[in-house]
C-alpha cells in the first residue's frame, strides 16, 4: 500500500435491509475493546450511545452529478459532512456510513470517486452488507434494494443463522453466491464476527485486488452438506463439482472472463470504457487483473457503475501465470456481447 | 500605493517576504478575520486564536468541537459548531452563545449582517434571529449548503440542492426560488445588490442577475470553488479553485455574460483562498503549495509575501483598513503583514 493511501482514513459502508441487524453490528464495532475511535454517520439517532465516538446523523440526500452521467449519483450530505469532519483529523481512526436499509451503496461508494476533496482525505474501504438468514431469500425475490446489497458487498454477515436450519441456510448462501460469488460471507449469530473480517478489508484498494476469486471455490469454512433440497421455484439450480448449490439469479448475476493469452492495451482500454459507458447503468462493480501485450507489470482496475480507476501495479513475478481476469456483477447483463468484446481484445 | 509597483524591467518578483511578522499557532486554521487591531485566526476546532500587532497569541474557547462555519461583520464573529451551537466573539475575546440546536445537529452555515441580524443552518433548516424580534425559520427541500445575507433589507439566500432559496423572514410566504440543477454550497450577493453567486459542489460558478433572474454560468475551472471574494465596489469577484485568480467582472449591467474573466497570477499549484483588498484594487491570493501573493486586478502585478513548500493556504484577510494582511496555512503557520 503506498503511504499516502495509508494515511487516508478508511471508510467502511455498512448496509443491509430493514431488521438484518445493522445498528447490532455497529454497536458490536463500537462496544469492542479495540482502541480505535469512529466516527459513526448515521440515519437515526439514539440508537446508538457509546460516548467515546463521533455520531453524526445523516440525511442520505442523493444528487445528480452535473455531467451528464444518469447513474452519477453522489450522497451531497456525505460531501459535507466529510468536509466538516476533516476539521476533526486525529480525533478519529476511522469512518463507518451507514445506510438505511432501504438504500443503493452506489452513490455512496461513487461518492469516494468522484469528490476531489473527499478523496483527498478518504479512501473507501469495503461494503459490508448485513443480510437476515431467515428473510433474505424472500427479500430477494420483492427487494430490489436487498439484492443491490448484497451484488455490491464485499463482505457479507449472513446473520441470525441461529433462527434457520441447515438446509435454509444452505439455500440462502446460494441465493447469495448466485448474485455475488466474490464477497467474502461469514455466518454469524447477532453478528458476532471478528472485527478484522469486516473493518480494514482495503475491497477498494487496487494493491490489494490480488484474489478476485470466488469466495466459495476457497478452502473456507463452508461445511460441504450435500442437502439437495430443491424448491419448486427456482429456474436454475445447478450442482458444482464439490456439493454446493449455485443458483442462478434472473436478474442480477456476476460474470467472470479469463484469458491466458496477452491482451492488447489498445483495444482492451476503450472497449472496457465504452462497456461502462453504454451498460454503467448494468455495472454495479468491475474488477480485473491483466496482463497487456508487451508489458512487464500487471494492471489493475476496479469500477463502480460507469466510474474506473485503474493502475500499474507491480511487476508480474517469476513463473507467475499471466492470465487476465475481469468481474463484473451486475443487472441484465449482455454475456455475450461482453464475452465477445472481451476476446477481441485478445493479442491474436 | 508605491509598494505595490513592481521596478520596470525587473527579472524577478518583487518580495515582501522579510517584512512578514511570522505567526505559530499551533493548529489547523480555516479562516482569518479582524477584530479590531487583532486578527481572529479560526482554528478547525474549538478556538479561535487573537493574534495582535506584536505577534502576541491568545487563545479562547469557542466550540467543543469542531468549528464548522464562520461569518465576520468586523465587530464580531459568528460561528457553528459540531456542538450543535451558534456562539459570538467580539474583539475582547468574549465568548457567547447564541442559539442551540435542539438536536443537537451540526450547525453547518451561518450569515451574519451588517445590521447585526444572523442566521445559521442545521440540516434543511435555515433559522434567522433579528434583534429582539423571535427567531423565524424556513425549511428548504435539501441540506443547506450556505448563507448569505443581501446588502440591503433582511434577506436571506439560502444555497442548497438545485437551487436558492431567497427569503424575507419578515415577511411570510416570501420565499422566492431560484432553480439551478446541481448542488450549490457557497453563495454570495454583489455588493451593488444586484447579482447572486453560487459556488457549486461541481468546479463552477452559478449566477443569477437578481433584476429578471437571468442566468449566469461561470465554468472551466479544474477544481471546485471555496473561496470567492467581491473586490472594492464589487467590481469583479475573485475566486479559488484554478492554478490562477480569476476574476469575473460585474462592472455593468449584464455582469460577466459573454466577458472573460481576468486570470491572474499563475503558478504550479491551485488557488486555495482569494481576499481582495478592502479599498484598493489589489487581492491577496493563497496557494496550495502555501504561496501567497499580492496581487494588482489591474494588470496582474505581483508581490510575493510568501514562499511555497508548506501545506496549502488555508485562511487570508485583510483589515478594514487595508493596511494589515493576515494569512495562515492549513497546519497554523502563517503571518502578519503590515503595509
Amino acid at each position: 500500500m503506498s503511504e499516502a493511501t495509508s494515511q487516508k482514513i478508511p471508510v467502511t459502508v455498512l448496509t443491509g435491509y430493514l431488521g438484518a441487524g445493522k445498528t447490532t453490528l455497529l454497536n458490536r464495532i463500537l462496544s469492542e475493546n479495540h482502541g480505535k475511535k469512529y466516527a459513526v454517520i448515521v440515519n437515526e439517532f439514539g440508537e446508538i450511545g457509546i460516548d467515546n465516538d463521533l455520531i453524526i446523523g445523516a440525511d442520505e440526500e442523493v444528487f445528480e452529478m452535473n455531467n451528464g452521467c444518469i447513474c452519477c449519483t453522489v450522497r451531497g450530505d456525505l460531501v459535507r459532512i466529510m468536509d466538516g469532519l476533516m476539521k476533526r483529523k486525529g480525533k478519529f481512526d476511522a469512518i463507518i456510513v451507514e445506510t438505511t436499509g432501504l438504500a443503493d451503496p452506489a452513490p455512496v461508494a461513487q461518492t469516494f470517486f468522484v469528490d476531489e476533496d473527499v478523496q483527498k482525505n478518504a479512501r473507501l474501504d469495503a461494503v459490508v452488507t448485513v443480510a437476515d438468514a431467515k428473510w433474505l431469500s424472500d427479500r430477494l425475490k420483492d427487494a430490489p434494494e436487498a439484492k443491490n446489497q448484497i451484488a455490491f458487498a464485499d463482505v457479507i454477515v449472513l446473520n441470525k443463522t441461529d433462527l434457520v436450519s441447515k438446509g435454509e441456510l444452505a439455500e440462502v448462501e446460494a441465493r447469495i453466491r448466485g448474485i455475488n460469488p466474490y464477497a467474502k460471507l461469514h455466518r454469524t449469530e447477532r453478528c458476532s464476527v471478528a472485527l478484522a473480517d469486516v473493518l480494514d478489508r482495503g475491497a477498494f484498494d487496487l494493491d490489494r485486488i490480488l484474489d478476485i476469486e470466488p469466495d466459495f471455490l476457497e478452502a473456507d469454512d463452508h461445511d460441504h452438506d450435500h442437502d439437495h433440497h430443491h424448491h419448486g421455484h427456482d429456474h436454475h439450480h445447478h450442482d458444482h463439482g464439490h456439493g454446493l448449490k449455485h443458483y442462478h439469479d434472473e436478474e442480477m448475476q456476476s460474470l467472470s472472463l479469463k484469458t491466458d493469452k496477452p491482451l492488447d492495451p489498445n483495444v482492451f482500454m476503450p472497449w472496457l470504457q465504452n462497456l461502462v459507458q453504454v451498460e454503467g447503468g448494468k455495472i454495479l462493480r468491475s474488477k480485473g487483473i491483466l496482463a497487456f501485450h508487451d508489458d512487464d507489470d500487471r494492471y489493475v482496475f476496479q469500477g463502480v457503475h460507469m466510474m474506473l480507476e485503474g493502475d500499474h501495479q507491480r511487476k508480474w513475478k517469476e513463473g507467475e501465470p499471466r492470465e487476465s481476469r475481469l468481474v463484473f456483477i451486475g443487472r441484465e447483463l449482455p454475456e455475450e456481447a461482453i464475452r465477445k468484446g472481451f476476446e477481441s481484445c485478445i493479442v491474436s | 500605493m508605491k509598494e505595490f509597483t513592481p521596478p520596470p524591467d525587473s527579472g524577478s518578483i518583487v518580495s515582501v517576504t522579510d517584512r512578514v511578522k511570522p505567526v505559530t499557532l499551533g493548529m489547523a486554521v480555516t479562516s482569518v478575520h479582524f477584530l479590531g487591531p487583532r486578527a481572529a485566526f479560526v482554528g478547525g476546532e474549538e478556538n479561535v486564536a487573537f493574534v495582535d500587532g506584536k505577534g502576541e497569541i491568545a487563545t479562547v474557547a469557542v466550540h467543543s468541537g469542531g468549528i464548522l462555519s464562520t461569518a465576520s461583520d468586523g465587530k464580531r464573529l459568528v460561528m457553528g459548531g459540531d456542538d450543535g451551537k451558534v456562539v459570538s466573539l467580539d474583539a475582547k475575546g468574549e465568548v457567547t452563545l447564541l442559539a442551540t440546536d435542539p438536536k443537537r445537529r451540526w450547525i453547518d452555515a451561518v450569515a451574519l449582517h451588517a445590521d447585526g441580524a444572523f442566521a445559521w443552518s442545521a440540516g434543511k433548516t435555515a433559522t434567522v434571529k433579528s434583534g429582539k424580534a423571535e427567531e423565524k425559520s424556513l425549511e428548504v427541500p435539501s441540506t443547506v449548503g450556505g448563507l448569505a445575507f443581501a446588502p440591503k433589507g433582511l434577506r436571506l439566500a439560502i444555497a442548497h440542492y438545485n437551487g436558492v432559496t431567497l427569503w424575507f423572514p419578515n415577511m411570510a410566504g416570501s420565499a422566492e426560488f431560484l432553480p439551478w440543477a446541481g448542488s450549490h454550497h457557497g453563495v454570495s450577493f454583489s455588493p451593488d445588490n444586484k447579482f447572486l453567486v453560487t459556488a457549486m459542489h461541481e468546479p463552477a460558478l452559478h449566477g443569477w442577475r437578481l433584476a429578471d433572474n437571468r442566468h449566469m454560468r461561470m465554468t472551466g475551472y479544474p477544481g471546485r470553488v471555496r473561496s470567492m471574494s467581491w473586490s472594492a465596489g464589487g467590481k469583479g469577484l475573485a475566486t479559488s479553485g484554478a492554478d490562477t485568480v480569476i476574476v469575473w467582472p460585474f462592472g455593468s449591467k449584464d455582469g460577466p455574460m459573454g466577458k472573460e474573466p481576468a486570470i491572474l497570477a499563475p503558478l504550479q499549484a491551485r488557488v486555495s483562498v482569494v481576499a481582495c483588498h478592502p479599498k484598493n484594487d489589489i487581492l491577496a491570493a493563497g496557494y496550495s503549495d502555501g504561496t501567497v501573493l499580492m496581487v494588482r486586478l489591474e494588470d496582474g502585478a505581483e508581490i510575493l509575501v510568501r514562499r511555497n513548500g508548506t501545506p496549502p493556504v488555508a485562511a487570508i484577510g485583510w483589515n478594514a483598513k487595508g493596511t494589515l494582511l493576515a494569512f495562515a496555512d492549513e497546519n497554523g503557520d502563517g503571518g502578519l503583514l503590515e503595509l
